[in-house]
């Protein structure tokens, strides 16, 4: 009996202090953001929320988030917005149009694309897509100029905030459509197959027995992409042409990332800066715990309403 | 015609990336070894380490590299930190000596000269232009004033048929493509250095005072470090930037003729930049060498951007052994290593400063 005990209280020991590790890790570094954020902060003679300069080493320091919440929130949404489509087509499609060989291929490049190094992303996004998405916003800023996103950009379109976005979106692609074609592979073959046998055609057989089970899972898959598009770095800093200004004229450069930010200052910045920076931080953290606490609520109520 | 030319310039990015690349592991591609004969170097062995200005680093690499192919034994290392930060780790005595753009603060000085137990020395280094790089495959020969460029760089300036532009260029026909001025984004000595020159030069037209960062306008676009301006001008036609030297060739672009106190519009090239430090004065007495240099000086054939770098070092040092390494190195940087300065995207110093340097470090102990 003992000798059977002894094995299971070592491992319950063994995960539990592992979990124990993990949330300390977590408060740990909330509490490590604020100690480091708090003097600076202080010293700010502007409010944090609202100024849109970022200048926490000038005689009077003054710098805000203002901006780089908003173009984080931007860009983000843009890449979701591009991505998300497109990404649940490719699970659809590899789990239930293609042929088998196909859909292994298929499969196999996608994930591919997400091994790819995000820098990898941002040099091919300035090198190249910058220099062919500037006569594409121009045009469009000539033709559909009225709507608000394709506003005036000064005549300038490189480096813009739909090349940020776009970038962004090729990279949370292959994440969502991983995780998403995961989900609908462990949606029962039985379930499509009832379907098609009481004369549903293949799109209304994907509609009625696969999506809706897969819901819960395509949510957590679209807000896993979104947590990497607000947190990605290098490729923003690489792609985005960066104002101190509130736009969402998405055809020209304009607004920064709280992550972009970060990675383009630190090196120079001496303590007051990092402390600004750290600040900025620990909003992008608030920012993902919220979105993570958001993507639980949403998996959490649908699942009950499917029990119900 | 066009797809060649974007080819190459598509290649030239793609270098771009490379460069930057080696820059972060610290290798240097290009061989530059002509300039050095191993027997003009009087070697002294042990570690030195040195950080700080981003400026200087690629000429003190090339250094380091030809000093220690010259000298078995000396391991020398040097970390392009930024400016404040090597000052602040001098001043804490975790590296022997310290790269700087600018001079140091009086904080800084006290903390130097309390961590070295001596006055702590500045010694000009090496000297560069900063370049106003423009990307206008249309033209080639440039020429702007100092209230013109405070015009493009404040978003009051907005296309380059622009009157203040045609105004320099009588002759010269301007496209009229909107102009997308890049400023570097992170704390920079650059900026602080580019800011200074227009305070002082076009006073009445410059409103964003001087420092590593500014209150840029919302029509100015930002990018990281001298890569990522270079990089941003390059992708954009009608995009320009304030760049050292070294990164024009790389990123395809052409450097401004900068008009100068005597009025004429100078060209960016290693002489003119010398010749802009000749006109710098230096302490009449003393062993502390801060370069006192005018922007505004009428000095003939002077390209006016111009910047000294400095090291800073311990006039006494706690660790002889260090000491004796670091004079040897020193000796060789001020002396013959400024033969290497063109081929790295510098200016040699003056032979007169150059001299004063060597006094000095000749009295390092």
């Amino acid at each position: 009996m003992s000798a059977r005990r002894r094995p299971d209280r070592a491992f319950i020991a063994l995960t539990s202090s592992a979990s124990v590790v993990m949330v300390a890790t977590i408060v740990a570094i909330g509490v490590f953001l604020v100690v480091q954020a708090v003097p600076s902060l202080q010293d700010n003679t502007t409010s944090f929320l609202t100024t849109k300069q970022f200048l926490p080493e000038a005689d009077h320091p003054s710098f805000g988030v203002a901006v780089l919440v908003t173009g984080t929130v931007l860009t983000s949404l843009l890449a979701m917005v591009l991505a998300v489509p497109v990404a649940l087509g490719v699970a659809v499609f590899v789990t239930q149009y293609a042929p088998r060989r196909l859909a292994g291929l298929f499969g196999g490049l996608v994930d591919l694309l997400a091994a790819v190094p995000s820098v990898v992303y941002g040099l091919w996004g300035l090198a190249f897509l910058n220099k062919h998405l500037q006569p594409f916003n121009a045009g469009v800023h000539e033709h559909l100029g009225w709507f608000p996103l394709f506003g005036d950009t000064g005549g300038r379109y490189s480096k813009s905030i739909l090349l940020a976005g776009l970038v962004l979106a090729i990279m949370v692609l292959p994440i969502i459509a991983a995780l998403a074609r995961e989900v609908m592979l462990q949606v029962p073959t039985s379930q499509t197959e009832g379907a098609l046998a009481l004369g549903a055609t293949r799109w209304e057989s994907i509609r009625l027995a696969v999506l809706p089970p897969s819901w819960p899972g395509i949510t957590s898959a679209i807000m896993l992409g979104l947590g990497r598009a607000l947190g990605e770095t290098i490729a923003v800093a690489l792609v985005l042409g960066t104002t101190p200004a509130l736009t969402a004229r998405i055809l020209g450069p304009g607004g920064n990332t709280i992550a972009a930010n970060i990675a383009a200052k630190f090196g120079e910045y001496a303590q007051a800066g990092r402390g600004a920076l750290v600040a900025t931080g620990l909003v992008l953290f608030v920012m993902t715990f919220a979105v993570n606490a958001l993507a639980r609520g949403i998996v959490i109520r649908s699942a009950r309403r499917r029990l119900a | 015609m066009t797809a060649s030319l974007s080819a190459s310039r598509a290649a030239k990015l793609g270098g771009l990336a490379l460069v930057g690349a080696l820059a972060v592991t610290g290798c240097n591609a290009d061989s530059n070894t002509a300039s050095t004969t191993g027997s003009k170097i009087s070697c002294a062995t042990g570690s030195l380490k040195g950080a700080g200005s981003t400026f200087q680093k690629n000429i003190v690499a090339q250094w380091i590299k030809d000093y220690s192919a010259a000298c078995k034994g000396a391991n020398l290392d040097y970390q392009g930190i930024g400016s404040g930060a090597g000052i602040k780790q001098f001043g804490s005595g975790t590296i022997d000596f310290a790269g700087s753009d600018s001079t140091m603060k009086d904080d800084e000085q006290k903390a130097a000269d309390t961590q070295c137990g001596s006055p702590a020395l500045h010694l000009p280094i090496t000297a560069g232009g900063i370049a106003i790089a423009y990307n206008l495959p249309s033209v080639t020969d440039l020429q702007l004033s100092p209230s013109t460029i405070a015009g493009i760089f404040q978003g009051t300036v907005k296309t380059w048929d622009a009157q203040a532009v045609k105004d320099d260029n009588p002759g010269t026909t301007l496209p009229s493509t909107a102009i997308t001025a890049v400023h570097r984004d992170d704390s920079s000595g650059t900026t602080s250095v580019f800011s200074k020159f227009l305070d002082a030069t076009a006073k009445a037209d410059w409103k964003l005072g001087t420092g590593k960062e500014l209150k840029w306008p919302a029509s100015i676009q930002g990018a990281a470090k001298s890569d990522g301006v270079t990089q941003a001008v390059a992708a954009a036609e009608g995009g320009v930037t304030y760049v050292e030297q070294s990164f024009v060739e790389t990123g395809g672009l052409h450097a401004a003729k900068v008009k100068n106190g005597a009025g004429e519009f100078t060209a960016l090239t290693t002489a003119s930049v010398t010749s802009a430090l000749a006109g710098a004065t230096l302490p009449g007495t003393g062993n502390d060498l801060k370069v006192g240099y005018d922007f505004t000086a009428a000095t003939a054939g002077a390209y006016p951007i111009t910047a000294v770098s400095y090291e800073i070092v311990c006039s006494t040092a706690k660790d002889a052994t260090k000491q004796a390494l670091l004079k040897s190195f020193l000796t060789y940087a001020a002396g013959k290593g400024q033969d290497s300065a063109a081929a790295a995207g510098f200016a040699p110093l003056p032979s007169t400063m150059a001299t004063r340097v060597q006094t000095v470090i000749k009295a390092l102990a």
